[in-house]
């Protein structure tokens, strides 16, 4: 303690384990695959409309069950509305100084959102016999009105729970600001690659699955930037992964980062059984970064 | 309005008796760790190890002793809840279970808390923790029950050497200066005290007189609101959503939103 390189070396571990980081993952995917579907939708060909579909088929059912980790993880979860609703006077709970707080109503508020996006999906894959839902998505006025709110909403889950981090007094995750970016990109990145997976698997073939790989590889580098960015931000509390964290982490950037850029730009012959091997890899190593991060600094 | 109230620990006078300790479980009806098993430490003659949900103080032994145990001096010290002026599991805690009290305190109010454990990573002294009875973040509440009764502390009114002394934050703060000078006048010149001015967190209301750097008691240097990074850390990620949207509209941009046949697995 004598020698600790930062004050947040005097703080105590909040026991965020397991459920946390599959939430904190989960939660990515969700608010990334809603993001890049809206891009999608907004600035790609009516063709590619079923690859932004997949997008939303993740989004909802990924946020549904972050929606559920989230309360099994408290100590009380029956406790869970306390969060929402002042339990002392009935009135709404909100702290917008608080990013576990804005947390909780950006999910719920994200939660809708999906919802309707998801709704609209299956009424155009004529999967609901609703066909006016269809005009809950892009490129109607309320499909691009809700699909902006909406992907905003996304972009908030997938980065707030890096700001969330920093927003304690705890080693690492509060010794730098830079979580909350390294997450969106890390979300982006392995929500193309889910979305990659999808379309892969259901056989779907459209030029802006090439795109979307190409933006992977974009974000990737980005990635692996940002966290290239967050090392230096540390200082001297980078140290802290002079350890088996240290090594699990490079292992998270060779498996999730420059492997599935080789594999991108070296093999582009193979290019269906790469897409499903970078993409696996993408997503293990944006898993693995979570674990690093939070249980690197739950051991101090 | 009463006046703010608190605590000032003068660490030289601490015997290591643990009767505040005792006390503060005692009064607080506190369980016992594993079911009252005895736990040893093993390298110190301290057991209790740390400050958590069951044990809201906690006697430390810094023990410094040269290699060879010839020369050597114990530091003692009762730590407890700092009852920060701006305090960080107040600050982050997102059901509005911790409150400030009319006396300038802090308390979890226990029936309100949902076991988050922001506040836990908060807290830059490391204080709070879950109790394992109630399932829910706990910690020092400065006896908030005996002080509506207009009791004093169960920990300070069990000291023997009061170590430990209650009493409004102006009163503590005058006499704890007087009680750096005597011991400056005495030849200790290290002494001094930590967190009785503004500049820490606004004041603790819990401040100390100590005879080493606060690292050695196992206290930060330097701590800090949690929200200090909440404006850059959300700059950055919006940056980092910019950088991701615009690789996006790049990659897809030529494509345009003309209609055409939509593709079908």
């Amino acid at each position: 303690m004598i020698d600790a390189p930062s004050s947040t070396w005097f703080t105590a571990p909040t026991h965020w384990g397991w459920l946390i980081v599959l939430y904190f993952f989960i939660g990515g995917l969700a608010g990334g695959s809603y993001f890049l579907a809206v891009l999608i939708d907004l600035f790609g060909r009516r063709e590619d409309r079923a690859l932004a579909r997949i997008g939303y088929y993740i989004a909802f059912p990924a946020i549904a069950l972050s929606g559920l980790l989230l309360p099994v993880d408290l100590t009380r979860p029956l406790r869970f509305w306390h969060m929402v609703i002042e339990s002392n006077t009935y009135r709404p709970m909100f702290k917008y100084w608080s990013p576990m707080s804005l947390g909780v109503w950006a999910l719920l508020i994200f939660g809708f959102f999906s919802f309707l996006s998801f709704l609209a999906a299956l009424a155009e894959d004529g999967r609901i016999d609703r066909p006016q839902l269809r005009a809950l998505r892009p490129p109607g006025a309320l499909g691009t009105v809700l699909a902006m709110m909406g992907g905003t909403a996304g972009f908030y889950i997938a980065g707030y729970t890096g700001v969330l981090l920093a927003v304690t007094n705890r080693p690492i995750w509060s010794d730098t600001p830079l979580l909350g970016m390294l997450f969106v990109a890390s979300a982006a990145s392995t929500s193309a690659a889910s979305i990659m997976l999808l379309a892969h698997r259901s056989g779907l073939t459209t030029p802006a699955l090439d795109d979307l790989h190409r933006m992977d590889d974009w974000v990737t580098i980005l990635e692996l930037l940002f966290l290239i960015a967050v090392v230096i931000s540390l200082g001297p509390v980078a140290k802290a992964w002079l350890s088996a964290w240290g090594v699990l982490l490079l292992l998270a950037v060779v498996v999730g980062m420059i492997a599935p850029l080789v594999l991108s730009w070296r093999a582009r012959q193979l290019r269906h059984w790469n897409v499903v091997t970078s993409a696996v890899l993408v997503l293990l190593g944006g898993f693995l970064l979570r674990v690093v991060i939070i249980f690197s600094s739950e051991a101090i | 309005m009463p006046e703010p109230m608190g605590f000032y620990t003068d660490t030289t006078v601490c015997i290591g008796c643990k009767a505040c300790e005792v006390a503060c479980k005692e009064w607080n009806q506190l369980p016992s760790t594993n079911g009252g098993v005895n736990t040893l430490s093993g390298d110190s003659y301290d057991n209790t190890r740390r400050l958590d949900g069951m044990h809201w103080r906690h006697v430390k032994f810094i023990e410094q002793f040269s290699e060879d145990r010839k020369d050597g001096r114990w530091l003692l010290m009762s730590d407890v809840c700092k009852h920060c002026v701006h305090a960080a599991c107040l600050e982050v805690c997102p059901t509005g279970a911790i409150i400030r009290t009319e006396f300038d305190t802090v308390v979890i109010q226990s029936n309100t808390c949902n076991g988050c454990r922001d506040c836990i990573g908060a807290c830059p002294f490391g204080v709070i923790d879950i109790n394992p009875v109630s399932q829910t973040a706990q910690k020092c509440t400065l006896c908030y029950d005996r002080m509506q009764g207009g009791l004093e502390p169960a920990c300070s009114k069990a000291c023997p050497t009061k170590s430990i002394q209650f009493g409004t934050i102006r009163e503590l703060r005058d006499r704890a200066q007087k009680r750096v000078e005597q011991l400056h006048q005495t030849g200790e010149t290290r002494a001094y005290l930590y967190g009785a001015d503004e500049k820490m967190l606004g004041g603790l209301n819990s401040f100390y007189l100590l005879v080493d750097k606060p690292e050695v008691y196992g206290l930060p240097p330097d701590p800090k609101m949690p929200t200090r990074n909440l404006l850059p850390g959300s700059v950055y990620a919006v940056l980092g959503a910019i950088a991701v949207g615009l690789a996006g509209i790049f990659n897809f941009r030529n494509r345009g939103a003309a209609p055409g046949p939509e593709a079908r697995p």
